[in-house]
């Protein structure tokens, strides 16, 4: 048996569900997302500071998606499969879960993983180091990121970032990311 | 120069530039996915603008939220910006931050320690 993608996602949303959404990544739905957020969101009683942690944390996990998915095999059973990606955000005791959820394409993996074991091995203080070297050094990119979004993510988190590779055909991986913010 | 103005959208921040009060403002968020094809035109404006500055020119950035995309558009406008002050005008940079914000805070002294102009942080209270 290969990868469920039915229970990847069912077993992300176990515990307390704030928010979740799979299909197509496109800019409303970003926005609808986020807009999503802030209403359930400001009901709660978090500090601003933490609230304001995960609304970022969303944006970067949203846009990353948008910008990298690959399109979902062939054989896979979605109905939307432009831009496809999961998102689930849920809470889990005193701290935060964002997991998203995503095609890609085998060859990727190297890279992914690379950059990924490459920021989790940095101190709080390389983190900041090397985040102020890429905003400064690096090109524009088309997706204008240039390789910030993970860093950030770990930069404000404060922790590290959790993912699996889940072999789907001979292809595709499915790419789970978990953030935890606290 | 013409005077830009862009309200405030979910996305994009309220932006005014005004060369006659020599203003530069941005305010609110700025997360879109394509942040180049929103700041491009701010920057060109700049471009323009350093071709005959006012003498003094004061930049309020208020941004509650930003996203890595537009990280870099950001310090595009800071980078225009020091070329003003390298040619003797005065730059005044207002950076500021709501009280309990430690991220934002940090990404004042991102651009700070890039930029070679003295940022003023502004801590807003509730």
């Amino acid at each position: 048996m290969g990868f469920d993608l039915n229970n990847w996602y069912k077993e992300k949303k176990q515990g307390d569900l704030i928010l979740e959404y799979a299909g197509s990544i496109s800019s409303d739905v970003i926005s609808d997302t986020l807009t999503e957020f802030e209403a359930k969101m400001n009901q709660s009683e978090d500090l601003r500071r933490v609230r304001k942690k995960v609304y970022n944390v969303l944006v970067e996990c949203l846009q990353n998606l948008y910008h990298h998915v690959d399109e979902p095999p062939e054989d896979v059973e979605i109905d939307e499969k432009d831009r496809y990606g999961a998102v689930v955000l849920s809470r889990d005791g005193t701290f935060y879960r964002v997991s998203t959820g995503n095609y890609v394409k085998k060859e990727k993996i190297s890279s992914i993983k690379d950059r990924i074991d490459q920021v989790n091995s940095l101190s709080d203080d390389e983190v900041k180091m090397l985040y102020r070297e890429v905003l400064n050094n690096s090109e524009f990119s088309e997706k204008g990121g240039g390789g910030l979004g993970m860093l950030d993510i770990v930069r404000k988190t404060g922790n590290k970032l959790e993912y699996n590779f889940f072999q789907v055909d001979n292809d595709y991986i499915f790419f789970a990311l978990d953030v935890y913010i606290s | 120069m013409e005077t830009i103005i862009r309200e405030e959208t979910l996305k994009t921040p309220f932006v005014k530039f005004d060369s006659d009060k020599g203003l530069v403002e941005i305010k609110g968020r700025s997360i879109p996915e394509n942040s180049i094809e929103f700041y491009k035109p701010l920057i060109d404006w700049l471009d323009k603008y350093a071709d005959q500055p006012n003498g003094r020119t004061s930049v309020n950035i208020k941004l509650e939220y930003f996203n890595t995309s537009s990280s870099k558009c950001i310090l595009d406008i800071f980078r225009k910006l020091e070329l003003i002050h390298k040619k003797g005008n005065e730059v005044e940079i207002n950076w500021y931050y709501e009280e309990d914000d430690e991220d934002m805070f940090e990404a004042g002294e991102d651009y700070q320690s890039i930029i070679n102009i003295p940022f003023k942080m502004i801590e807003m209270e509730d």
